[in-house]
């Protein structure tokens, strides 16, 4: 690492930074409706998008700057396992065509947020509806705290920050700043801010990507040297005398691999700032024409892994893996173009970081809030909470980061992917079918919750004790897979069994406010207005 | 893909099942990872592992792209046919 401070690439990344924040705070301008002072608004930017804003919202929101670091930090740590994020976004895109729309129509016609408020009314259950939502709140919240690492590992690598003998306010000065000016946007502008600077951000991403797939292996000498030199570095001992990793994976890794991709494919749009993003679109077709389109971004995170092996050829040396490429750019690029690369995974971290609180947000505030505390809330007062409770969800992230060691925040998040897999039974399962019993779907969450946790816990590796990573044995099976997967495949097994057994028993089953014909509703057809009224948006079952 | 409006149409159609093998084919394909877990060929260096897989990123997006044509065409038909 160079010392002192990268002048040009800081004052190319605050020009960026600065012009983002004015585009946020503008936000609020962009197509606003009359009443502003109400969920759909502010939480959904009025439910409004088309295919492109969507296009860039969705890709903002999916492929964030922890992404762009911890994806080629696994290809540069472990080889050809870390690769698993490209079949993994291969196969999220098929799946969403199936099922997105059908969510989309049920939420426009009975004005559903979350996805909290489906499940309530879909198997007329509180509790479960209240399981989904802790869930989802519990999995975004360290999801939001590596968006601040994502951003510190940009300011390490510039030289903000300074080292180790640093006061600690000094130090975390520029991400108390970046945060504090993205908490004041999202808070006025709600959805339409992160949707108007995704433009920045993936325009600064598909450039640099396609200057760095291009320029640095013309300066490495070509595919071969780097896979010819990547190669011989990963099949090096480690401390514990094995590989650190290989090209293509091993007869041992690929259930691994396949686990992997499919449980995280699986649980990628159970995550509530994918859903945020969905529901913000303007009608059906929308979101099937961006299953079309969205793979670009899987095209560009393939090249953006290819990196990983760039790092190792180009002899980057880094312990901690996060850095190792904003390392690579500070190494390859000319100050100027590095600081462009390093705004893109800055503005990176912000977009999703946005939404996600967003997210965690409406969930409180529709599925706690008004279900438990408040039932008679306005949607003005709806809308006040969510604000309130967007900010208090970055603070949380906050402190998470700057008091607690990095590891934590990981191990939250491998433990935050297990758990929003479990709620895909009660969402995926109850757009398609009433069959499925809710307290069954209640069990089959609450084992898939303790197993997941518990393995997770036992799974050690050379530097931790706990939570070293989300492999373990698939009991049964022998094989080496995904934790979440394996919890999920349990989850679905104990629901279907108890679903038979409450079924017998003849326990009661719940109101089902919806109709089959809600699942296929369109935007133009009856009682499916382009923009819902306000007033039955809030509230439950109100039609 | 189980999108059928409450009438007495059949659920199963050919569009449907061209369709749903679309929609699965990015499945086999990648789930069946001992299909392409080797170094050669290597294409302008890079190796087998990544190249296909990274092939089928526009593969299951033209795939997608068909059986979202195919499920509009046969959505405008059955509007066309039904509710006039």
């Amino acid at each position: 690492m160079k010392d002192g401070v990268n002048g040009v690439a800081l004052a190319v990344f605050i020009f960026f930074f600065l012009a983002v924040t004015v585009m946020g705070f503008l936000a609020a301008r962009w197509r606003r409706a009359e009443n502003a002072d109400n969920l759909d608004e502010w939480g959904l930017g009025g439910r409004s998008f088309g295919t492109w804003v969507t296009w860039f919202l969705l890709g903002g929101d999916l492929y964030t700057a922890y992404t762009f670091v911890a994806v080629p930090a696994a290809i540069y740590a472990t080889g050809a396992a870390g690769f698993f994020a490209v079949p993994y976004t291969i196969l999220v895109y098929p799946l969403i065509f199936t099922f997105l729309p059908r969510l989309w129509s049920v939420s426009h016609k009975h004005g559903y947020v979350t996805t909290s408020d489906f499940v309530r009314g879909r198997f007329g259950s509180k509790g479960l509806s209240l399981a989904v939502a802790i869930t989802g709140i519990l999995a975004t919240m360290p999801y939001i705290a590596l968006q601040l690492v994502g951003i510190q590992a940009v300011l390490d690598v510039m030289g903000v920050g300074g080292g180790e003998d640093t006061n600690w306010f000094v130090k975390d000065l520029p991400l108390l700043i970046a945060f504090g000016v993205l908490a004041a946007y999202t808070y006025s502008s709600g959805l339409r801010a992160p949707a108007l600077i995704a433009f920045v951000k993936d325009g600064l991403i598909y450039i640099v990507i396609a200057v760095a797939i291009i320029y640095i292996p013309m300066k490495l000498g070509g595919f071969d040297d780097i896979f010819a030199k990547a190669g011989h570095a990963l099949s090096q001992p480690n401390a514990d005398g094995v590989p650190k990793g290989a090209l293509a994976s091993g007869d041992k890794q690929q259930w691994g691999y396949a686990t992997l991709a499919l449980g995280s494919a699986l649980a990628l749009f159970m995550y509530p700032h994918s859903i945020t993003a969905t529901l913000s679109s303007r009608s059906r077709e929308v979101i099937r024409r961006n299953a079309t389109i969205l793979p670009l971004y899987s095209l560009m995170l393939g090249l953006l892994a290819l990196l990983g092996f760039m790092a190792i050829a180009a002899g980057v040396k880094v312990d901690n893996g996060q850095l190792a490429i904003p390392q690579l750019f500070e190494n390859m690029f000319p100050d100027w173009f590095a600081g462009v690369a390093f705004a893109a995974i800055g503005i990176g971290a912000l977009v999703p970081a946005a939404i996600m609180s967003i997210a965690a947000a409406n969930l409180f505030t529709r599925n706690i809030y008004k279900d438990f505390l408040r039932p008679d809330a306005t949607p003005a007062q709806e809308t006040k909470v969510s604000k309130l409770v967007s900010l208090l969800v970055k603070v949380g992230a906050l402190a998470f980061v700057l008091t607690m060691d990095k590891t934590v925040a990981i191990n939250f998040q491998l433990l935050g992917g297990i758990w929003i897999l479990q709620t895909f039974p009660a969402l995926v399962g109850g757009l398609f079918t009433r069959w499925f019993h809710r307290w069954a779907l209640l069990g089959g969450w609450a084992v898939g919750m303790v197993y997941g946790t518990v393995a997770a816990y036992g799974v050690a590796s050379p530097t931790q004790k706990h939570f070293g990573g989300s492999s373990d044995e698939i009991p049964g099976i022998g094989e080496i897979g995904y934790i979440g997967f394996t919890a999920f495949v349990l989850n679905v097994a104990v629901t279907v069994v108890l679903t038979f057994v409450l079924r017998a028993l003849k326990a009661p089953d719940g109101v089902d406010e919806t109709s089959a014909a809600d699942y296929t509703a369109d935007a133009g057809d009856p009682g499916v207005e382009a923009d819902l009224p306000p007033a039955t948006a809030g509230a439950p079952g109100g039609h | 893909m189980s999108d059928t409006s409450a009438d007495r149409r059949p659920v199963v159609t050919p569009t449907r099942v061209v369709v749903a093998l679309c929609l699965i084919a990015p499945f086999v394909a990648m789930l069946w990872v001992g299909s392409y877990a080797k170094i050669e060929p290597t294409f302008i260096g890079i190796p087998f592992f990544y190249w296909y897989q990274m092939l089928w990123v526009p593969i299951s997006a033209a795939l997608t792209t068909t059986a979202y044509i195919l499920v509009r065409r046969e959505q405008r038909v059955r509007k066309g046919g039904g509710s006039a």
